[in-house]
C-alpha cells in the first residue's frame, strides 16, 4: 500500500466531510453517541496493531484506558491543564506503560498472554479503590471543566483521525512489515533478523497509548468522572470483540467495530421483546458468538467475500467478458 | 519423523523434586501454625474449603486446556446457571441433595451441547474461541438476569449451619462439607480418566489426536464430553459456593479469576495442579488477609494476579506442569 | 485369493498441491504387497486415502463394499488398522495403555489378545507399566504392530516400518510381520523405501512415481526388473 489509489482517497475525503458536517444535525445525546464511537475506534485500532498485526492477545487494554482516563483527570485537577493537552500526556504515559508491560510479555504467548493481560485488567482497577485519597475511591475523580459535546465530538474524532493516519504510517512500512511476520511466525521472523523483543515491545507500547488516549477521552465523555467502575474488565472485552467483529490485521473495518460495540448496547435495549438492560446482554452476546461463527474474520472478510463475489459476478457477465 | 533416540526418562508430568519439598515445606508450616494459633487455623481450614471451590472450578478449566488448548472464560458463568437450575428444582419441590445429582446431569448435557454448537465451528482459531466463550460469558449472564432478576436468593443450606469445636478452634459442617464434596468429585473424575475406557479414549484425544482418531476414537466426541465433564465440575464448584456468597449472577466471578490464578499456579496441563494450587491460593488468600494489615479486601484480587505473574515469570509451567516444546 | 482392498483411480491432494494422480491397486486377502517408490512419490499419501486420514477422490472397495468418504476413526472400526509415519505412539501413555487403545474399537474380553500379543512381542508383559516415550526405536516399532494387532483388523497399512532402525531390527520387525500375516491371516499393505527387503517379504509390488503407479506385479518379477535394479536397489 504504497500509495493510495484515487478510490480511496475520495472515500476517505468523503467521509471527513460527512463527519465535519454531521454534529450540526445531531442532538446533544447522539453527539456523545458519536463520540464514543470515535473513542471506541482508536481504542481498538490500538488492539487490532497488538493483535492483529503482531499476534499478540491482550484482553487487558481496559487496564492502560484507565491509566490514561486518570492521568487526564489528575492532571486536570492538580496541574489545571488544558484538556486537550492533557491527550498527548495521556499517550505518553500509557505508552511508557505499555512498554514496561509489554517486556515480561515477550515471555508469554497465546493463552498465557490473554491469561497475564486478563490478570492486568482485573487488578488495575482496584488501585484507586486503595489508594483512595490520592485516587478517589470508588466515587473517583473528576475534572475541573467539563467540555461541551460539540467539543467532545471534535476532539474526540481529531482523534481516531489522527491516529488511523499514525497507524498507516507505521503499518504500510518496515515496522508493519516486521510486525506482519511476527504474527505468521515468530521463528521464522526471528530468523530473518526481525528483532522480535523490539518488535514486540513496540507494539505494546503503541497500542496501549492509543487505549491511553481513549481512555481519557472515556472519562471526558462521562462528563469528565473517572472511576474505577468505568474501566472495570467489560472495557477490555469490549474491544476486543469489537476488534474480531471488525477483522483482525486489516484497517478496514475498524469503524464498524467501534459502531458495533458503541452502538449495539443502545439499539439492543430498544428491542421489544428482550425489553430490560439484561436483554440487551443476551442480544450482545448471541451477536458476538454468531459474528465469529458465521465470519471468522469479521467485517473485513465480509467486504472481502463480497468484493470477490462482486468480481466474479462481473468476469461471468456475458456484456463485460 | 520422529527422534528415535533413547528418550529421558523424564516425559511425564514434573512432580519434581523441589516442588515436592516446596510443598512439604507448606505443610509442616501450616501444620505448625494451626498447632499454635486458634485464629490460624480456622483461617486455614476455611482457606481449605474455599480453596477446594477453586481447585475445582481450576479443574474444569485445566480439563478443556489440555484437550482443546483454549481457556473457557465462560466456566464460572455456566457453573453459576447451573446452581440456578439447582435453585430452581429446590423450588419445584425437590430436596437439595436430589437437585444437586440431577442438576450434575443437567450440567453435563448443558457442558456438550455448549461445545458442539458453539465451540466446534470455531475451534480451528484461538483468537475466535476466545472471544465465543467470552460471548457466552455475556450471553449466559444476560440470560439468567433476566430469567431470575438480580438480586439475592437463597438455597436450602446443604450441611446445615452447625459448628464443631476442637480445642479452641471452631470448625463449620460447611466447609466440611465443601472439602469433602470437593475431594470425593475430584477422585472420581480421577478414577475415571485412570481406569475406564472412555477416560483412556479422552487422555489419547488430548495427548495425539490424530494418532487417536486412527485407533478408531472420535477425537470430536472426545472434546464435547471433556467439556460436559468440566461443566459437572462447574456446577459442583456452583453448588459448593452458593451457602457462602448466596445466589446472585455475579456469585461465579471472582471465583473464576481465583480458579484462573489457581490452574496456572498448578500448571495449566496438571489436574492434580489445578486442585492443589486452588487449595494453596484459598489457603494463603485467608491467611494473608488475616495477618497483613496492607493487605485489605481491595487487594485480594491484585494479589491472586500477582501470583499468577510471578508464577508465569519464573515458572510458566507452574508447579507440575509439563515442559512445552515449541514446534518449529 | 479374494480382493481385500482395490483402489480405483484415486486422487488426492493437500491443498492446491496434487499428491496422488489416479492411483489403481488391488491387495488380495491374506497376501502381503509392498508399496515402494522414492520420497515424495506418494505412498504415504496413498495408506491416508484408503484409512480416510487425507481427503481423496475416486474409488475403494474395502471387502466387497466401496469405502465412502469417513474419517479414520471409522475404518478404524471397519477393521483397517493404520500404523503410520511417526508410529502412532502415545509417548505420555504406558505400554499398556497404548495396547488398550490399539483395542479400543474392540468389544468383549482382551485376555486373550494380550496372551497371543505375549506370544509374538514376549518383552512386553515386564515393560507394561513403563511410558511409551522411553522404549528404543526398535521397542517403540514393535510396540505399534502389537497395538495394530490388538485391533484384530483385517488390513493392515504399515508406514516405513524400518526407518531408523538397524538392520538386524527389521530383520525381526519383517520378520514378525510374516508371522501374523501366515498365523493370523492378517492383510498388509506395506510402504517401504527399503525395496530389497521389501520384495522379499511381499507377494506382490507396486511402484509409485509421482503420485501414480508405473510399474506393478508379483515381487520376484520386479526385483529383476531393470529400472528397479537401477533405482531402488542398487545395482
Amino acid at each position: 500500500m504504497r500509495h493510495l489509489p484515487v478510490r480511496q482517497l475520495l472515500v476517505i475525503g468523503v467521509a471527513a466531510v460527512v463527519l465535519a458536517l454531521l454534529p450540526f444535525q445531531l442532538s446533544g445525546y447522539h453527539q456523545t453517541l458519536a463520540a464514543r464511537v470515535a473513542l471506541y475506534f482508536v481504542a481498538i485500532l490500538g488492539l487490532n496493531i497488538l493483535t492483529g498485526y503482531s499476534g499478540q492477545i491482550s484482553i487487558g487494554h481496559g487496564a492502560f484506558m484507565a491509566i490514561g482516563g486518570y492521568t487526564t483527570v489528575l492532571l486536570s485537577i492538580h496541574q489545571d491543564l488544558n484538556l486537550i493537552l492533557t491527550l498527548p500526556v495521556s499517550f505518553a504515559v500509557a505508552f511508557a506503560a505499555g512498554i514496561l508491560v509489554g517486556i515480561p510479555a515477550l515471555r508469554f504467548s497465546g493463552v498465557y498472554l490473554a491469561l497475564a493481560t486478563f490478570a492486568l485488567a482485573v487488578s488495575v482497577p482496584q488501585f484507586p479503590l486503595k489508594f483512595s485519597t490520592f485516587l478517589g475511591g470508588s466515587n473517583g475523580l473528576r475534572t475541573t471543566v467539563t467540555p461541551s459535546y460539540l467539543w467532545l465530538y471534535g476532539v474526540s474524532w481529531a482523534c481516531a483521525a489522527a491516529s488511523f493516519v499514525l497507524a498507516w504510517l507505521l503499518l504500510r512500512g518496515r515496522i508493519g512489515r516486521a510486525f506482519r511476520a511476527i504474527r505468521d511466525s515468530e521463528v521464522a521472523a526471528a530468523s530473518s533478523g526481525v528483532a522480535l523483543p523490539i518488535y514486540k515491545t513496540l507494539a505494546f507500547g503503541v497500542s496501549a497509548a492509543y487505549a491511553g488516549v481513549a481512555g481519557s477521552l472515556l472519562v471526558l465523555v462521562t462528563n469528565g468522572y473517572a472511576q474505577p467502575g468505568l474501566f472495570g474488565i467489560l472495557v477490555s472485552l469490549q474491544i476486543l470483540i469489537g476488534a474480531a467483529v471488525a477483522g483482525l490485521g486489516s484497517l478496514r473495518g475498524v469503524l464498524v467495530g467501534a459502531l458495533f460495540i458503541a452502538l449495539l448496547p443502545t439499539v439492543a435495549a430498544d428491542v421489544p421483546v428482550i425489553g430490560s438492560t439484561h436483554g440487551q446482554d443476551v442480544v450482545f452476546g448471541l451477536i458476538v458468538i454468531l459474528v465469529m461463527i458465521l465470519l471468522p474474520n469479521g467485517f473485513v472478510g465480509l467486504l472481502s467475500g463480497l468484493e470477490r463475489w462482486f468480481k466474479t459476478a462481473i468476469k461471468s457477465d456475458p456484456k463485460t467478458s | 519423523m520422529l527422534g528415535l533416540a533413547k528418550r529421558k526418562t523424564s516425559v511425564t508430568t514434573g512432580g519434581s523434586l523441589p516442588v515436592v519439598a516446596l510443598l512439604a515445606a507448606v505443610c509442616v508450616f501450616l501444620a505448625i501454625g494451626c498447632a499454635v494459633s486458634s485464629i490460624f487455623a480456622q483461617q486455614t481450614v476455611a482457606g481449605l474449603a474455599q480453596g477446594a471451590i477453586y481447585g475445582s472450578l481450576a479443574l474444569a478449566l485445566v480439563l478443556i486446556y489440555r484437550a482443546t488448548e483454549v481457556i473457557n472464560f465462560a466456566q464460572g458463568e455456566m457453573a453459576m446457571a447451573t446452581t440456578y437450575v439447582a435453585y430452581q428444582l429446590t423450588i419445584w419441590g425437590l430436596t437439595f441433595w436430589l437437585a444437586f445429582f440431577v442438576t450434575l446431569l443437567i450440567a453435563f448435557a448443558f457442558g456438550v451441547i455448549v461445545q458442539v454448537v458453539f465451540i466446534r465451528p470455531v475451534q480451528h482459531s484461538v483468537i475466535a474461541v476466545v472471544i465465543v466463550t467470552i460471548g457466552l460469558f455475556i450471553l449466559i449472564d444476560g440470560l439468567v438476569t433476566w430469567k431470575w432478576g438480580g438480586e439475592l436468593r437463597f438455597m436450602a443450606a446443604p450441611f446445615g449451619n452447625n459448628v464443631y469445636r476442637l480445642g479452641s478452634v471452631t470448625l463449620s459442617r460447611q466447609d466440611i462439607g465443601v472439602l469433602l464434596v470437593s475431594i470425593l468429585s475430584v477422585i472420581i473424575l480421577w478414577a475415571l480418566f485412570k481406569f475406564t475406557k472412555i477416560g483412556l479414549g479422552m487422555r489419547a484425544a488430548a495427548l495425539r489426536p490424530a494418532a487417536a482418531s486412527l485407533v478408531g476414537v472420535r477425537v470430536n466426541w472426545m472434546l464435547a464430553l471433556g467439556w460436559g465433564l468440566a461443566a459437572v465440575l462447574g456446577a459442583v464448584a456452583g453448588m459448593m459456593t452458593e451457602p457462602s456468597t448466596f445466589l446472585q449472577p455475579t456469585m461465579m466471578q471472582p471465583i473464576l479469576l481465583y480458579a484462573f490464578a489457581a490452574a496456572v499456579l498448578g500448571g495449566l496441563e496438571s489436574p492434580a495442579g489445578a486442585a492443589i494450587g486452588g487449595v494453596l491460593i484459598g489457603v494463603f488468600m485467608n491467611l494473608i488477609g488475616q495477618y497483613v494489615d496492607f493487605a485489605t479486601a481491595e487487594l485480594r484480587l491484585p494479589i491472586a494476579f500477582a501470583v499468577l505473574l510471578v508464577v508465569l515469570l519464573v515458572k510458566p509451567n507452574g508447579l507440575f506442569g509439563r515442559r512445552q516444546v515449541r514446534r518449529v | 485369493m479374494a480382493e481385500l482392498l482395490a483402489l480405483e483411480n484415486v486422487t488426492a491432494r493437500y491443498g492446491p498441491v496434487q499428491a496422488l494422480h489416479g492411483v489403481s491397486l488391488t491387495v488380495a486377502e491374506g497376501e502381503i504387497a509392498a508399496l515402494l517408490g522414492a520420497n515424495g512419490a506418494g505412498k504415504t499419501t496413498t495408506l491416508r486415502a484408503v484409512s480416510g486420514t487425507v481427503r481423496r477422490d475416486g474409488e475403494i472397495r474395502f471387502a466387497g463394499s466401496g469405502l465412502s468418504r469417513i474419517g479414520p476413526d471409522s475404518t478404524a472400526r471397519l477393521g483397517i488398522a493404520h500404523v503410520p509415519e511417526g508410529r502412532g505412539t502415545f509417548a505420555e501413555l504406558t505400554v499398556w495403555e497404548n495396547l488398550r487403545l490399539g483395542a479400543y474399537t474392540r468389544r468383549g474380553a482382551l485376555k486373550d489378545d494380550f496372551a497371543r500379543v505375549q506370544t509374538y512381542f514376549p518383552w512386553i508383559d515386564e515393560r507394561r507399566h513403563q511410558q511409551a516415550g522411553t522404549l528404543s526405536g526398535g521397542e517403540q516399532q514393535m510396540l505399534a504392530l502389537a497395538r495394530a494387532f490388538m485391533q484384530r483388523p483385517r488390513l493392515l497399512l504399515l508406514d516405513e516400518p524400518s526407518l531408523g532402525l538397524a538392520p538386524l531390527l527389521v530383520t525381526e520387525i519383517f520378520r514378525i510381520i510374516k508371522e501374523l500375516n501366515e498365523h493370523e491371516g492378517l492383510t498388509v499393505l506395506v510402504v517401504e523405501q527399503n525395496a530389497h527387503i521389501a520384495l522379499q517379504l511381499a507377494q506382490n509390488a507396486f511402484v509409485l512415481e509421482v503420485g501414480r503407479i508405473a510399474l506393478a506385479g508379483p515381487s520376484s518379477e520386479l526385483e529383476r526388473h531393470e529400472s528397479i535394479r537401477r533405482s531402488y536397489l542398487g545395482y
